[in-house]
């Protein structure tokens, strides 16, 4: 049984064990930012030390993005493209089970640290340098020891899992689709899925690069980012953000695309526009790549180089606004139906607005000058992350959990897990504009009384807590229901797209006699054989 | 000493500061009628087209899509981008390659780890941690430029009242001004993860009238008082590597690596504003600097409890 899952090289079965590791790396992650959060409650708190502290965000940051969000997507991915383009598994399984298992040794490598050499001042082991490792505080000279390499390896080593991931995805969707199956019938989530890894060998490469040349600095005498013999921190800021920018794209687009097939099917309408959202999705792909320096207004760029990544950050709001309508275009004049997963849906939508709109006041470099770095910055982020982001990811864990258990997970607990991350949220992350506004830099282990940071932190963290009882909750109900939920069958929302044709969970290698397509929603045609979406495509 | 301000962003006291409020509140007007205008739709399409037990079993109709109306939501978010980067632009220029007039006073600032030093070439002043600088009168307006290096890591020059951030990077020579108009004490702290003691990296400008302006470079152009009440005290200090780090100006002390101690009672803090410049204060940060801020580079010396009192005695004849 163990062995089995080992030695997998199915893609449902390797997608599986993307999304369970994920899910412990949340854990895990998020319990640091509750550490975080309580030593943040009170001005002075003493509850971990400084160092500690830094090693927190640090590992919180690193953490969620590269072993739970990356892994959570690459895992969804896995397992529904195939299913949803009629193929019986990926381009290269073999490959697939590598990208796997290349991932999984980072993660344990890098939480590894807290058992290696010491950090910052000889203080503590884990990697304290903050998730962007700025130069040149990973020198030898303010990082000695080997705490930061196991960041350096942890995340080279998850970057060559992800671009053999992406070089997969693009063959499986470019390669493996059922007849029929025209780029333009795919489902919206293979063009997003193809879009994303197309992103990802553009963007890891550059961090690649650059891990490779700390890790020159530090053990061959490299100068790259050394500045005590000349070498340039701004150059690590270039190499980080112009991974760091794009990546923000690579972890959202998985989440329009669940959007894309959640929000027609609940609102029981076609996605309006497709041609478009395909055009968007493409145009943000492009315009996010010429972005990264709206992360570094502060640093001193010339006003010529400042105004050039105020027009192109601007610029990338506009298909993403396009996104927004065409979504709100098809819930428009449709019946929507308020399961667990279009709840969380609908919440996305509500969220990533703001989180939009928050990210053009930053685009505009000198609002920025004075809310970057700070508990703005921290808000708007996790707005999009945790706001966009999770809501998409907790939507698709809903919506799709029943085609992989062949169970349905319990909808009180859903409704009750929702609500409670819904209220958790919004006091943890509207909250938390405010105190930048007010002044508080970011990555600071505690603060001076008296500024008016005080009560707006101490409310946070209750959210943060909130919202760790609903993970709770939602832990729980992936549990429960696994045993307890009622049977799903085979299409349990009434869906449109091929993996609600086969049996749930899929069986081996996904369909007994390989589909043929005619339309974007070939269960639509089945099921109205006198109206199909062939007739309009 | 005046009670120091608030940290908004939205109290500006000098003219970046005031700048970037009015851009800011043009910025927050469009994101907020964006807003409203598609929160309202959510909402509306939420309410208005929930599916209804009536309509169980059939399909509403099947809709495509619309080339017009998908224009339109095109082509209105790229005028809203146009206004928005030109009102940027502006303000861009305005604050980054604003003149520098022969009036200005210039001052160097250096980041440490975890302190601030400045330097004021024009008047021959080296100082710590509070920064003094003149008001600007709208008539004869006397800008400060400030020059921003790093002795090692980032760090980052920022209070809110009178302008955002600019980082001080390694082997980078960043600028920035600004024009106060109004007296006080302005707080502000390191914004750029630099290390251990980042959050205790705190700032602190003075912003003074003309005369007490004058009064603060003519003391601070002083070397230290000679004080025969302290000499036990000095020797202390001059024979216990003190002097290999800080500066005590007309004593052999000549060190580079800490604050600049000449006028050290001028200040009000001590630590780079992590405690206030008090006896008990200087005392418990003399025996260990650890207590008071963890990680800091100052190690204890681990003097005797006589040593620590004459050390104490000689910090409090710096004024």
């Amino acid at each position: 049984m163990l062995q089995s899952w080992v030695t997998t090289v199915d893609h449902k079965r390797i997608g599986l064990l993307y999304i369970l590791y994920a899910l412990l790396f949340l854990v895990i992650a998020g319990v640091e930012a509750v550490i975080i959060r309580i030593q943040l409650m009170y001005p002075h708190n003493d509850f971990v030390s400084p160092q500690v502290f830094n090693q927190m965000f640090t590992m919180h940051g690193t953490t969620m993005i590269f072993f739970v969000a990356m892994p959570i997507l690459f895992g969804f991915g896995n397992y529904l493209v195939p299913l949803m383009i009629g193929a019986r598994d990926m381009a290269f399984p073999r490959l697939n089970a590598f990208s796997f298992w290349l991932s999984a040794v980072s993660g344990f490598v890098l939480y590894f640290s807290f058992l290696g050499g010491p950090g910052l001042y000889g203080a503590g082991a884990a990697p304290d340098v903050g998730w962007w490792a700025y130069a040149p505080l990973t020198a030898r000279a303010f990082s000695p020891g080997s705490s930061s390499d196991y960041w350096t390896i942890a995340v080279l080593v998850s970057g060559f899992g992800s671009v053999a991931t992406a070089v997969n995805l693009i063959a499986t969707i470019l390669g493996m689709r059922c007849p029929g199956m025209t780029l333009g019938r795919m489902p919206l989530l293979a063009w997003l899925y193809l879009t994303m890894s197309g992103m990802v060998l553009i963007a890891i490469t550059p961090l690649s690069a650059a891990q490779l040349m700390l890790l020159v600095d530090r053990y061959l005498g490299g100068h790259f980012f050394d500045t005590q013999a000349g070498g340039s921190a701004t150059l690590w800021m270039h190499f980080f953000w112009i991974f760091g920018h794009p990546e923000v794209y690579i972890l959202i687009i998985p989440c329009f695309a669940f959007m894309s097939e959640i929000i027609p099917v609940f609102s029981r309408k076609p996605i309006f526009g497709y041609p478009v959202m395909v055009a968007a999705t493409v145009c943000i792909a492009f315009v996010s790549m010429s972005v990264w320096a709206h992360h570094m207004f502060t640093i001193g760029m010339s006003s010529y180089a400042n105004t050039f990544f105020v027009i192109t950050t601007m610029a990338v709001g506009v298909p993403t606004g396009i996104k927004i309508f065409n979504w709100l275009g098809t819930m428009w004049g449709g019946r929507i139906q308020f399961k667990t997963p279009m709840l969380f849906a609908i919440a996305f939508l509500f969220q990533f607005l703001i989180a939009g709109l928050t990210g053009i006041m930053l685009a505009a470099a000198p609002f920025d000058w004075q809310l970057g770095l700070s508990y703005f910055v921290v808000a708007h982020f996790h707005y999009v992350i945790v706001g966009g982001i999770l809501f998409a990811i907790f939507a698709a864990f809903y919506y799709w959990y029943p085609k992989v258990t062949g169970r349905m997970l319990s909808e009180r607990l859903g409704k009750l897990h929702f609500w409670l991350f819904v209220i958790g949220f919004h006091l943890t992350f509207d909250l938390m504009h405010v105190p930048g506004i007010l002044g508080m830099p970011r990555r600071i282990y505690t603060y001076e009384p008296g500024r008016g940071w005080d009560t707006l932190n101490l409310i946070v963290s209750i959210g943060a807590f909130i919202q760790g009882v609903a993970i709770l909750v939602f832990v729980v109900n992936l549990i429960v229901s696994y045993w307890k939920g009622a049977r799903a069958g085979k299409d349990p929302w009434d869906g449109w797209t091929l993996e609600w044709s086969v049996s749930s969970p899929p069986p081996a290698y996904n369909f007994a006699s390989v589909p043929t397509v005619a339309s974007r929603r070939p269960l639509w045609d089945e099921k109205h054989p006198e109206d199909p979406d062939s007739r309009y495509e | 000493m005046t009670t120091p301000d608030l940290t908004s962003i939205f109290a500006p006291a000098s003219t970046p500061a005031r700048s970037i409020v009015d851009l800011s509140f043009f910025v927050l007007t469009i994101t907020g009628v964006i807003f409203v205008v598609v929160a309202a739709l959510l909402v509306y399409a939420v309410v208005k087209f929930r599916g209804r037990v009536a309509d169980a079993g059939s399909e509403p109709p099947q809709v495509y899509g619309s080339t017009q109306i998908e224009l339109a939501w095109t082509v209105i978010p790229i005028l809203i981008v146009i206004v928005l980067v030109a009102a940027t632009a502006r303000v861009v220029h305005a604050i980054q390659d604003a003149p520098q007039p022969a009036t200005a006073l210039e001052i160097t600032v250096i980041g440490h780890q975890f302190w601030w030093e400045y330097q004021y070439p024009q008047l021959g002043i080296v100082t710590a941690n509070e920064l003094h600088i003149p008001v600007s009168d709208p008539a004869r307006p006397r800008p400060t430029f400030l020059t921003l290096l790093s002795a090692d890591t980032d760090h980052s020059f920022w209070i809110p009242q009178l302008s955002g951030k600019t980082d001080l990077i390694p082997n980078r020579m960043n600028r920035m001004w600004i024009d106060p108009q109004r007296t006080g004490v302005f707080l502000g702290q390191c914004a750029q993860y630099c290390g251990t003691q980042h959050a205790k990296m705190l700032l602190r400008v003075s912003v003074d009238n003309p005369k007490d302006f004058d009064a603060w470079v003519m003391s601070q152009q002083q070397a230290a008082p000679e004080d025969s009440d302290v000499v036990d005290g000095r020797r202390v200090f001059e024979t216990a590597a003190c002097i290999n780090c800080h500066t005590v100006r007309g004593t052999v002390a000549n060190g580079r690596y800490g604050p600049d101690l000449t006028h050290l009672m001028s200040r009000g803090t001590i630590a780079s504003g992590a405690a206030e410049n008090t006896a008990e204060n200087l005392r418990a940060w003399l025996q260990d600097p650890d207590a008071i801020k963890p990680g800091a580079l100052m190690p204890a010396m681990k003097l005797s409890d006589p040593e620590l009192d004459a050390l104490v005695r000689y910090m409090q004849s710096l004024r």
